[in-house]
């Protein structure tokens, strides 16, 4: 692989760490289903899709409306984020003076670490009756998918204003020397160039997103059902662990780790899922 | 950055010796009493437990939140040297003793918007099985009525169902919460929700300019008075839970937290105390 | 020329009500939490569950998780990152079965971290509700941000660096040290601040592994509450906590724009000194 001894060793080095990072996943996957045992042991899967609702107190297992709620509170915060984070990104790099795209830049960096608990604290007293007064109750998927929305866009607009910084200066220089518009370099050039990063920053969102609790716990209503409309208060998977497991004991804490179960398997699809298109591409 | 990581690895490696030593070295002096359960008891305990460690120097109090029934499980599996639970004990725990150390009430609350002065127990209990669903079936305004119901293993919630003779499988909520405070929050954002939360809570609140009312139940104001002298019907006793006859610290801090040595630190919680 | 101007206008409304919303929530926090911060807030113990009293404790907990959290996974990310980027063929099954691994923690919800945390750190490995759970839990969860941002960091480094290096007979890992990393900087440190960002607002990983206890810590293995966790217990669970909910949010914030601009100026001189030497 390489002549130099010093690398040689240094690989051993970094594949060791490598391995232990990706042998954690492995190893959450263990304990939770370790701790789920008690209740996969005698309830059929089938059940957590087939029960008339959630009641697990009551021997009552049904997950499938909190796993649409937090498929489709995800998908909504993304498809908002997306254009919103890569726009802020842009802006500061291509279209704002440079003092204000500092400005900017520092805004977004603060804001990727205000706790989620203050944006569920701001969205339950301030965002939730505004909506309420357009249709009650007010918490509801809607308000889900905005505080999400505010939420993950530091993530996207920090990672792709990152990947964008990382075009190399000749391209963005041969571009201007072709005479190519504000837009067209940045269509033209800079995008595709990025795309990677982007992507990656994106996907990144996208987790935070799916895992985001405390402040999805705060506005979306946590009520178990299918959602018919934007106004529809729901429960997410990650909110139902949190609002019982501090309560839950015995087989009821035991089907919370089934909802964190659940919860990895749609993770898992979903990576899966980005596999398939990023192999697409690679094939185009 | 390198130099950085560097500092800070030191930092924390010297740490944690300096922490793993003297825990080492104060270990045969230092007595740890582990508390878990009720959220609606763990500030109180924490606050009695800051005070007994003032009178006994070589004590740690810890206080873990969680809910009743992970106190009760607690206390009984010995992971907890005392459980918190704010409610009775059930029929299955009799093996466990509990000592109450203050009272508490759970009272409805509507926005302070709402007209609706009252309700009796059967309007309450067809409002929350979705049998009524606008305010103006009960004598309030033409508006759909938001339905707030407490997360499933709250003992609040295994309390008012108890009282009202629900099932939750029957509720058909709105909005479904955690702790009192979301509660509040939901109620005060919201002109026709309806929930329930501790009565201590609910009138410290609405006294700090909240837009919140406390309903009356059976004719009964909801207030803390009321509850004191025992005529509010839907009280609850906020108990320390211990496996067996209590020992050594145990002992001295259940008998601590009930005697009139914690009466300020209890109606700072806006609870009642026991009379003695 | 016509969507020219059309996007220039889109990005700048974009901007401006992006920076509108935020404006908004961090006025909300700042009036609201103000008037309660002063000196003795930032030193004292809570009193009163927290209603009176500051968030010294608190604050001296949360640093230390933070402390836990970067120093195990800044190496091990490091490490990870180099070794996915400079060491080994992007396709090659290791390579591929790692970042299929990472990809999948990244989206692992911190409620699992901390159900993973709890069931690992707390009970199996017999730390209790403690510090080092909390800090190894966290460390677990942004181990993938940092990873993943610090390798792309690494190839987006033109590779005309890497064929010099190597014209030259230096070796990888003198290359990597002296090319590559500096010029990965901004990468890395944009890496460094989101996992930072992440941890310090972590609440749900932190609530079932570094606990709730309010006291200052003796040691890592004792029991610490977050500045996150007490917010949230104060706007969730405290009657009339709201005001020390607000100012502890504040806090929060500051602390963060601190270590951001730390962070920023010694990877500046960092940049500077390895460009100079080099």
């Amino acid at each position: 692989m390489s002549l130099f001894r010093t690398d040689r060793q240094l690989a051993l080095l970094l594949q060791s760490g490598a391995l232990l990072a990706a042998a954690l996943v492995l190893l959450i996957l263990l304990f939770l289903v370790k701790e789920s045992w008690p209740v996969l042991q005698h309830v059929p899967l089938i059940r957590f899709v087939t029960d008339a609702s959630w009641h697990p107190v009551d021997g009552l297992y049904k997950l499938t409306p909190m796993l649409s709620a937090t498929l489709y509170s995800t998908l909504g915060a993304v498809l908002l984020a997306t254009p919103l984070g890569i726009a802020s990104a842009l802006f500061s790099r291509y279209y704002a003076p440079s003092f204000i795209a500092g400005c900017y830049r520092r805004l977004i960096e603060l804001l990727a670490g205000i706790p989620s608990v203050v944006y569920g604290f701001w969205g339950l007293t301030t965002l939730a009756p505004l909506i309420g007064r357009l249709h009650p109750p007010g918490v509801s998927l809607l308000t889900c998918i905005l505080v999400l929305t505010l939420m993950i866009l530091p993530t996207v607009a920090l990672t792709a204003d990152a990947a964008l910084a990382a075009v190399p200066v000749a391209y963005v220089r041969g571009a201007a020397a072709l005479g190519l518009s504000r837009w067209g370099l940045i269509s033209g050039v800079a995008l595709p160039a990025a795309r990677s990063g982007i992507t990656a920053g994106t996907l990144l969102a996208a987790g935070r997103a799916i895992g985001e609790t405390m402040a999805v716990l705060m506005v979306a209503g946590n009520v178990v059902q299918q959602p018919q409309s934007l106004f529809d208060p729901v429960r997410t998977l990650t909110a139902n662990i949190a609002l019982e497991m501090a309560y839950a004991t015995g087989e009821h804490r035991a089907a919370l780790f089934v909802s964190g179960l659940a919860l990895m398997v749609m993770v898992l699809v979903l990576v899966g899922t980005a596999e398939l298109f990023s192999k697409e591409r690679h094939h185009v | 950055m390198k130099k950085l990581g560097i500092v800070v690895t030191l930092i924390v490696l010297i740490g944690a010796v300096w922490g793993f030593l003297r825990t080492q070295s104060n270990e045969p002096k230092i007595e740890k009493l582990v508390l878990t359960g009720s959220s609606t008891v763990a500030p109180l305990a924490a606050e009695i437990g800051k005070r007994f460690e003032l009178l006994h120097s070589n004590v740690r109090v810890d206080v873990q939140t969680g809910g009743s029934s992970r106190g009760v499980s607690d206390a009984r599996a010995g992971l907890a040297d005392i459980g918190m639970a704010s409610r009775a004990l059930k029929d299955d725990e009799k093996e466990l003793l509990s000592f109450t150390v203050a009272l508490d009430g759970i009272s409805v609350i509507l926005n302070k918007a709402n007209p609706v002065q009252s309700l009796n127990k059967q309007q309450i209990i067809d409002i929350y099985t979705g049998k009524i669903v606008n305010w103006k079936d009960v004598g309030g305004n033409d508006a759909p009525i938001t339905v707030v119901n407490k997360a499933e293993g709250r003992s609040t919630l295994e309390l008012f169902l108890h009282y009202f003779g629900l099932k939750n499988t029957e509720i058909k909520p709105q909005v479904v919460i955690g702790d009192n405070q979301q509660g509040i929050k939901t109620v005060v954002g919201n002109p026709d929700a309806i929930g329930y939360v501790s009565v201590g809570t609910a009138e410290y609140e609405a006294s700090q300019g909240a837009a919140i009312k406390l309903l009356p139940l059976e004719g009964i104001a909801a207030s803390v008075e009321n509850v004191r002298n025992r005529s509010f019907p839907l009280s609850r006793p906020l108990n320390l839970v211990t496996r067996g006859e209590p020992a050594g610290l145990a002992k001295d801090f259940i008998e601590f937290a009930g005697s009139p040595q914690v009466n300020d630190l209890i109606e700072a919680q806006y609870f009642v105390p026991v009379p003695h | 020329m016509f969507k020219n101007a059309l996007t220039t206008l889109l990005i700048w409304l974009t901007a401006a009500l992006v920076s509108g919303v935020f404006v908004w929530l961090l006025a909300d926090i700042i009036i609201h939490g103000l008037p309660k911060l002063s000196w003795s807030f930032l030193v004292e113990a809570p009193e009163n569950a927290g209603r009176s009293g500051g968030i010294g404790p608190i604050i001296v907990s949360t640093v230390l998780i933070l402390g836990v959290a970067m120093v195990t996974a800044t190496p091990l990310s490091l490490a990870t990152a180099v070794l996915l980027s400079e060491f080994i063929r992007h396709d090659s099954v290791f390579g591929r079965l790692v970042r299929r691994s990472l990809d999948v923690l990244a989206g692992v919800p911190s409620i699992v971290f901390g159900l993973f945390g709890n069931a690992f750190f707390c009970i199996y490995l017999g730390l209790g509700f403690s510090i080092l759970s909390g800090g190894l839990t966290l460390s677990c969860m942004v181990l993938p941000i940092l990873i993943r941002t610090a390798e792309e960091g690494l190839q987006a480094t033109p590779n005309d660096y890497r064929l010099s290096a190597s014209a030259l007979g230096m070796s990888r890992s003198a290359t990597l040290v002296h090319l590559l990393l500096p010029a990965a900087t901004p990468a890395l440190v944009a890496g460094l601040m989101l996992g930072v960002g992440r941890a310090v607002a972590e609440t749900a990983a932190l609530i079932f592994t570094s606990g709730y206890v309010d006291r200052m810590p003796d040691s890592l293995f004792d029991s610490g509450r977050a500045l996150s966790v007490h917010i949230y217990d104060l706007s969730m669970n405290v009657a009339g906590g709201d005001a020390s909910a607000y100012s502890s949010a504040l806090v929060l914030i500051l602390l963060l724009l601190i270590i951001n601009s730390i962070a920023l100026s010694l990877a500046k001189q960092w940049l500077h000194r390895s460009v100079v030497t080099a």
